[in-house]
């Protein structure tokens, strides 16, 4: 079977820095898979140019969701990709700050709906039932986050866990076969963290996705990867089991003194 | 849809390239007039558009009351020359003193309208400190209007007729002569302040980095008080040089000034100085040869169609770095 | 807490402000008949004024730092909150129906014109807050489409005797277009520089105008530009000038409606995630170019429209009443009424351009407390007089 996501070569140069040399990662479909490497090594780089915020100065991106046929990434806009059924949350959160938390999830259902300008203004019954229904959608994903209490508060005002799985909801209700996480557990307490573990693996058995996840928290990624894949200067230097990973010299060696006590 | 572009743009430029020459050769010596002339007034945009230009390079806001700055230093100047002339001082130290006044007090606008307008919102989402910018501009504007009068008021040259300059002085002025050499060498002075100074040096960490230069022991606030008073008194200089070049001033001179000088800035590239002095030449002489050659009555729609063009095909401007999203 | 050391520094700012403004304001001249007036109460009063603005300032700093500290400022306005209470909201709704129906009857014509300039305020303000407020577009250049809505108005009327009411939609439609075309390459643009580029537009237009004789009239204008008609029976001055007050009752109606559904819609959302966050409302399957596009083009379709209400209530336009000023007051209305809350707006637009109408000793003031209005509403209240609230959802419990 085809890899449902398959990143081929991906190079990112600025200037003159190499910030992604020749990476391939291929990612199984119901695979929970971890992009790790120490600071600065490339990871978010990696997710914007999957993503269409950056584009990338050489290789191919390929994707095959499940059921339909393989289709390339070149050239697409971000909003493009997420309707390709990508979808990400950010490492420094970024939700709409002047929007409640229903809301925010809505934005994600933006583009599963079609109401136009003149839809909105005169609000025709088929819109009226896309509204309702994407309202009905919307929270029902709360519900599966765990965060229907807030649905009327304004986002900028949760807890920071909270804003955390905030943005995983949003990104679930973009209706993604694929799902990237960048460090969804920083700044979380082991408490919030184990909740978060419950819930990616819940979403994966549940919700028939894939995850993709940039973290730090070795415990977590360990425990949670099927699959992990090591990066450091922006090059791949490791692939394979979290066994197989924790004992790789070149792993080991690219972590020395930063993170060890962390692996 | 680029090579359409393209070919349009060669085509324009081809059309006003064969134009020019035939012109040029016609009559060569309002070719040299008008170059002059847009010279002068490249050299007034420059001495404004350096505090644009300066302004956003630290805190990347548009200092939309920048050209009241500007138009404050001349009406300084403006009502100490003529108090003094009342009271029948020499010509000489009249100058002098409005010069010295004029810069001074557009130094203490600057940094007050830094203090109450923009220092409260600096953690602000970038537009509301634009918005408040536009509110200080047009404050300043009426306060000067109401204080003064909305009439414009005759500007009597602090500048004398140079006697060596007497034989040019058909093609350029004494007061264009001056211009020019005051901007090059405020452009001197401007450079060694920030390629070899503390506080030059302090400028330049803060535009790359705010939090770093912080954490190095640099006085943020200090240094964004003194990017504010340094623009200002370049401005001042170019208020009041402009006054004495065309001889009369109201409260509203600041604002097409600002925009020019602001578009000067973009076009060579904001947050780059030399950018603000080739893009200042570059729009003041075009300028000066599409009024002269073509129509005078669309000076204003030329500047904002260049502004246009720019943006939309390099947004970076002549000098000006390309800047990555971060994300 | 006023203490000795605050007030010696309002003492000082106080002095600083006094040497400050000294040139400028103590100081008049005449450079035609060469005289020179020292005015030194502007001083005194200066000194005194600055002394107390500096403390109240100051007060008001503290204040809003110390509320940032313990956030979650999360109180809904007082006009939201009586409005969706119905035990007030229906008698309001009634009051304020009553009051606007016979206003025409029960005030002299004067009076009429200036409420139908208010109103008109009403309607631009709404339309602009789309792209400022709720878009997040800082538009300098709004004027420009009230601008083509009026000379497409008067022009059509001159050349082809196009009616008020056939001239409504056509100028909608070349407002929406002229949206479009004119945001179409400028609407990548960083935020700052679309404020200056719209400026540009803006002015440009203008100058068009003024210069392109053949074609606008120059500045002399076009005159004689006919009310509305009534099913072709003449109503006189008095009873047209109440006929237009009528259709811009309807026309600010109908914009309420319409931009109340626009808000709470697919569409209205996506302004505001855009205003919020660009790259993350991208990621999130937002087309950006194509959003902002209909923001602008839609806050330009009510300009038009409002231009071609204006046109027909003045009978006359020349290109001076569509300067950047027009622009400015405008986005006055928006930024101090409340960016993004319609509520605000409709209030910003009925007290900015009714009072200073009625309080003329301070109409020569204008401009210069719009001016410093903005720059405190900004420091202070950035989301204005009365801040937009966002809808609420009620979710009936599926289980319990």
């Amino acid at each position: 079977m085809e890899p449902i996501l398959n990143v081929k070569n991906l190079t990112m140069t600025f200037g003159g820095l190499k910030a992604l040399d020749n990476v391939n990662i291929a990612i199984e479909k119901g695979q929970i898979a971890a992009l790790i490497g120490p600071n600065g090594a490339g990871k978010t780089t990696f997710f914007n140019c999957i993503t269409g915020i950056y584009e990338p100065s050489k290789g191919q991106v390929t994707i095959t969701p499940p059921g339909k046929s393989s289709q390339t990434l070149k050239g697409l806009k971000p909003n493009q990709v997420t309707e390709r059924g990508l979808a990400r949350t950010f490492q420094n959160i970024r939700l709409f700050q002047g929007m409640t938390v229903l809301e925010n999830v809505m934005i994600g259902r933006h583009c599963r709906m079609n109401a136009g300008i003149f839809g909105a203004m005169i609000r025709p019954k088929s819109q009226k039932s896309e509204e309702k229904k994407a309202t009905y959608a919307s929270y029902e994903i709360l519900e599966k986050i765990g965060l229907e209490k807030y649905v009327n508060e304004m986002a900028v005002n949760l807890p920071y866990g909270a804003q955390r799985r905030l943005e995983i909801a949003r990104a679930l209700a973009t209706d993604p076969f694929l799902l990237l996480l960048d460090e969804p557990a920083a700044g979380m307490n082991p408490q919030e963290t184990k909740e978060l573990d419950d819930l990616i693996i819940w979403l994966r058995d549940n919700e028939d996705l894939s995850i993709l996840l940039i973290e730090h928290d070795m415990k977590l990624v360990m425990s949670l990867s099927d699959r992990i894949h090591v990066v450091d200067y922006g090059k791949k230097i490791a692939e394979g089991t979290p066994k197989e990973v924790k004992s790789n010299p070149e792993v080991i060696k690219a972590y020395l003194g930063d993170d060890s006590d962390d692996a | 849809m680029r090579w359409i572009y393209i070919t349009i743009g060669v085509a324009i430029t081809g059309v006003l390239g064969f134009l020019g020459i035939r012109e040029v050769v016609s009559d060569p010596v309002y070719f040299l007039e008008l170059l002059l002339g847009g010279l002068t007034r490249g050299s007034i945009y420059a001495l404004i558009a350096l505090g644009y230009t300066m302004v956003y390079g630290i805190i990347q806001l548009i200092n939309f009351a920048h050209g009241e700055i500007y138009m404050i230093g001349a009406m300084t100047a403006l009502i100490v020359a003529s108090v003094l002339g009342l009271w029948g001082w020499n010509a000489g130290v009249i100058a002098i003193l409005a010069v010295v006044f004029a810069v001074v007090y557009s130094c203490a606008y600057g940094f007050t309208v830094e203090k109450i307008a923009y220092k409260p919102l600096r953690n602000a989402p970038r537009l509301s400190a634009l918005i408040s910018a536009i509110g200080m501009s047009l404050f300043l504007q009426n306060y000067v209007m109401l204080a003064q009068t909305p009439e414009f008021m005759p500007f009597r040259s602090l500048i004398p007729d140079f006697a060596f300059w007497e034989p040019y002085a058909h093609i350029m002025s004494s007061v264009e002569l001056t211009i020019i050499v005051t901007t090059v060498i405020v452009m001197v002075l401007l450079g060694i302040l920030i390629k070899f100074t503390r506080i030059g040096k302090a400028m330049r960490a803060t535009a790359q980095d705010k939090v770093m230069a912080a954490l190095l022991g640099i006085n943020v606030n200090q240094v964004i008080s003194t990017t504010f008073v340094v623009g200002s008194a370049t401005a001042a200089i170019g208020g009041v040089l402009i006054a004495c070049h065309v001889g009369q001033i109201n409260f509203f001179i600041g604002f097409l000034a600002g925009l020019k000088a602001f578009i000067a800035a973009v076009l060579g590239g904001i947050g780059s100085i030399p950018g603000a002095v080739l893009g200042s030449l570059v729009l003041g002489i075009s300028e000066s040869f599409f009024t002269g050659y073509f129509w005078s009555e669309y000076e204003d729609v030329f500047a904002f169609s260049i502004l246009v063009i720019i943006l939309i095909f390099r947004p970076s401007g002549i000098l000006g770095k390309h800047e990555a999203q971060k994300v | 807490m006023v203490t000795i050391k605050k007030i010696k520094q309002a003492f000082f700012i106080a002095l600083w402000f006094m040497v400050l403004t000294f040139p400028i304001m103590v100081i008049k001249v005449n450079t035609i008949t060469d005289t020179v007036v020292f005015r030194w109460s502007y001083l005194f009063w200066n000194g005194i004024g600055t002394f107390f603005a500096s403390l109240t300032w100051n007060y008001f700093l503290h204040l809003k730092e110390n509320k940032q500290k313990t956030e979650t400022s999360d109180d809904i306005p007082m006009v939201h909150q009586l409005l969706q209470n119905d035990r007030f909201r229906i008698p309001f709704l009634i009051a304020l129906a009553v009051f606007f129906l016979i206003y025409p009857f029960v005030f002299p014509m004067y009076h009429t014109s200036i409420m139908i300039s208010a109103l008109v305020y009403v309607m631009l303000g709404l339309g602009l807050n789309i792209v400022v407020g709720l878009a997040g577009l800082l538009d300098l250049g709004y004027v420009a489409f009230y601008c083509v809505g009026a000379y497409a108005y008067a022009l059509l009327n001159l050349h082809f005797g196009v009616s008020f009411w056939l001239a409504l939609p056509i100028s909608a439609v070349l407002g929406f277009m002229f949206g479009t075309l004119l945001g179409y390459p400028v609407l990548r643009l960083r935020g700052d520089y679309l404020a200056i580029v719209t400026l540009g537009f803006g002015e440009i237009i203008r100058i068009i105008m003024e210069n392109w004789d053949d074609f606008s009239n120059g500045p002399r204008g076009i005159s004689n530009i006919p009310p509305p008609n009534f099913f072709g029976i003449d109503l006189g001055q008095h009873g047209s000038v109440i006929y237009i007050y009528f259709i811009v009752i309807a026309l600010v109606l109908m914009t309420i409606f319409f931009v109340g559904r626009l808000e709470n819609s697919r569409l209205g959302r996506a302004w505001i995630a855009l205003r919020d966050d660009e790259v993350a409302c991208q990621a999130m399957g937002i087309d950006k170019v194509k959003t902002k596009l209909t923001a602008f083009a839609l806050g330009a379709t009510w300009a038009s429209i409002g231009g071609v209400v204006f046109a027909a209530k003045t009978s006359y336009i020349n290109p001076m009443s569509f300067t950047i000023w027009e622009s400015i007051t405008i986005l006055c209305v928006v930024v101090i009424g409340g960016m993004g809350s319609a509520i605000g707006v409709i209030a910003g637009a009925l007290v900015l351009i009714l009072l200073p109408e009625y309080l003329r000793a301070v109409a020569e003031y204008r401009m210069l407390v719009f001016g410093a209005l903005q720059v405190i509403v900004m420091v202070f209240k950035p989301d204005g007089l009365i801040k937009s609230v966002r809808k609420t959802y009620k979710f009936k419990k599926v289980e319990e």
